[in-house]
């Protein structure tokens, strides 16, 4: 492997993370964190734990409030519109979609592709059309989001998100509020994701997913970290989750706390 | 992208000034009124700067997205406006100039029809009432548009698409309107004089259609075309620059939106009228 391509597509040095609606109140302190070409992670937190603005700090959608973040080796300080290129390697997935209301399934995915390769709908058909099939969206392409449920909306949303091929896809508790045979679907599709999929011309894609429900992200293979306290803590693979005893971690697998009444 | 934003909402935190509580003394309140106007005033002129910017920058960006979006933007600002402004522009023309020739034929004077015409419908009245019915249908729709827009976490989903959010959002709308109040302005003008002249030729005034239009066309002159042209194209762009602020400037709730779409046509209208000032002064100069 070249050196080029062993160098950490998303690295954190004592960051911290201010929040999305008001810079100044800061969500997580001290985050170092290096990910590698090809790696899952899964990071758990809480409700208001700073998931998301830890994802939208990976994206490089906003600066950290101290320290250093660089993705691809850049500065996200200094990402701006001469380097878009960096930053359309990474796909975000919002938690619950954020897909454009007023335009159908269709046009929200072909959207990215029609504007950064100035496309007109008929020459990105074709692309759209195998992702969406892909993704079993075909029967509800014409269709807008608010008229389908939150299991196809998130689908939806992950479909506008690799309709550029991405190279890092980060993924705002992409797992919450599905239906079994959803959940079941989005395990696996990662997976093949993260192993190298025809999709993305079977190259492995770095995927980075938060979640407040850690029991079905169960997989030996995947790092685990965990946001809480305003820290983040890299807690490794599954098997020393399940051998960890803080009871944040026990209370994201919904292993019942000793109490005392 | 962001900061494109950021950097034009900033200058209009106006937060701070409304939720203090309200000074003791009239002039302080005064002060306060207007550190609030200049601080509004700063960002709604970053705003249409970044905006200007964005458009001149932009102009070969994403054509085959961002030129259907236009279109569909000219068409909500102009062409479904027309039957309106049809209605309109006959109820100028009786009003106006159905009264004016019937009261300069009274004293004779209907040798100055021509002047008072093209002082009355095509300097001033046509191109305000133009910019104010837009305002007032397409600029409302605009605050309540964005603001939701904002609330749904679309403008992050497009800055997460590598996509600037004033290019797709706001540059279709500003251009879109421009076109649309230049347009209108237009018709409403050839439809009121033309149907100022039947109100009059009904009241059975002295005054052939080839005389009537004879004197319009000669108090007319090449600088009345390229000012009314500036003058619309001006509204067009400080209403639709004006109502996209106010909608993007924060998510809103759904019990904020009728303030903040009062507030906007309020500022609309002001803007209006400064611009208008600004063009009297302009045909007093020249």
């Amino acid at each position: 492997m070249s050196e080029t391509e062993n160098t950490a597509v998303i690295e954190m040095r004592a960051v911290s993370i201010g929040a999305m609606r008001d810079i100044s109140f800061v969500v997580l302190e001290d985050v170092n964190w290096l990910v590698a070409p090809g790696e899952f992670w899964t990071v758990a937190g809480q409700q208001f734990s700073g998931k998301s603005d830890f994802l939208m700090l990976a994206a490089g959608l906003m600066a950290p409030v101290k320290g250093e973040c660089r993705l691809f080796g850049v500065d996200t300080r200094t990402f701006d519109e001469a380097k878009l290129a960096e930053r359309l390697h990474v796909g975000l997935v919002f938690a619950g979609g954020q897909l454009f209301n007023q335009l159908t399934i269709r046009e929200n995915v072909a959207l990215p592709l029609q504007y950064h390769h100035d496309l007109a709908p008929a020459a990105a058909a074709q692309a759209v059309a195998t992702l969406l099939e892909l993704l079993e969206l075909t029967p509800l392409a014409d269709i807008t989001p608010p008229n389908v449920s939150d299991n196809w909306r998130q689908r939806a949303a992950l479909a506008r998100a690799l309709i550029l091929k991405p190279k890092v896809l980060l993924l705002d508790n992409p797992l919450a509020g599905l239906g079994t045979r959803h959940l079941h679907w989005w395990l696996q599709f990662l997976d093949q994701l993260s192993h190298g999929h025809n999709w993305c011309d079977g190259r492995p894609m770095t995927v980075v997913a938060t979640t407040d429900d850690l029991r079905p992200w169960r997989n030996a293979k995947r790092k685990f970290a965990l946001l809480g306290d305003k820290k983040f803590f890299p807690l490794g693979s599954w098997n020393e989750i399940e051998s960890t005893n803080d009871p944040v971690v026990k209370e994201l697998l919904a292993v019942p706390l000793e109490t005392t009444i | 992208m962001r900061e494109n934003l950021a950097k034009a909402f900033a200058l209009t935190d106006t937060q701070l000034f409304r939720r203090a509580p309200l000074p003791k003394s009239y002039t302080d309140v005064l002060g306060r009124k207007l550190f609030l106007f200049l601080l509004t005033l700063q960002g709604l002129v970053a705003f249409a700067l970044i905006t200007l910017g964005v458009i001149l920058r932009k102009s070969r960006v994403a054509r085959n997205v961002i030129r259907p979006r236009i279109r569909q933007e000219i068409a909500r600002a102009g062409v479904a406006l027309l039957p309106m402004f049809l209605f309109v522009a006959l109820a100028l023309g009786f009003l106006v100039i159905g009264q004016t020739v019937s009261a300069l034929a009274r004293v004779g004077a209907t040798g100055y029809l021509g002047s008072t015409m093209v002082i009355v419908v095509v300097r001033e009245l046509g191109p305000l009432l133009a910019a104010m019915l837009v305002l007032a249908r397409i600029g409302t729709a605009h605050v309540i548009e964005l603001g939701t827009a904002r609330a749904l976490g679309e403008v992050e989903a497009l800055e997460a698409l590598g996509i600037d959010p004033v290019h797709y959002l706001i540059v279709p709308r500003v251009i879109g309107m421009a076109v649309g109040v230049f347009a209108l302005t237009v018709y409403l003008i050839i439809v009121a004089l033309a149907s100022g002249y039947l109100f009059a030729f009904l009241q059975d005034a002295p005054l052939t259609p080839g005389d009537y239009f004879k004197q319009i066309a000669e108090a007319l002159n090449w600088l009345d075309f390229v000012l009314l042209a500036l003058k619309t194209i001006a509204f067009g762009f400080f209403i639709a620059s004006v109502t996209c602020y106010h909608g993007l400037a924060q998510p809103l709730r759904l019990e904020d939106v009728s303030r903040v779409a009062v507030r906007a046509v309020t500022q609309g209208v002001i803007v209006c009228v400064l611009i208008d000032a600004l063009f009297i002064l302009l045909y007093l100069v020249t």
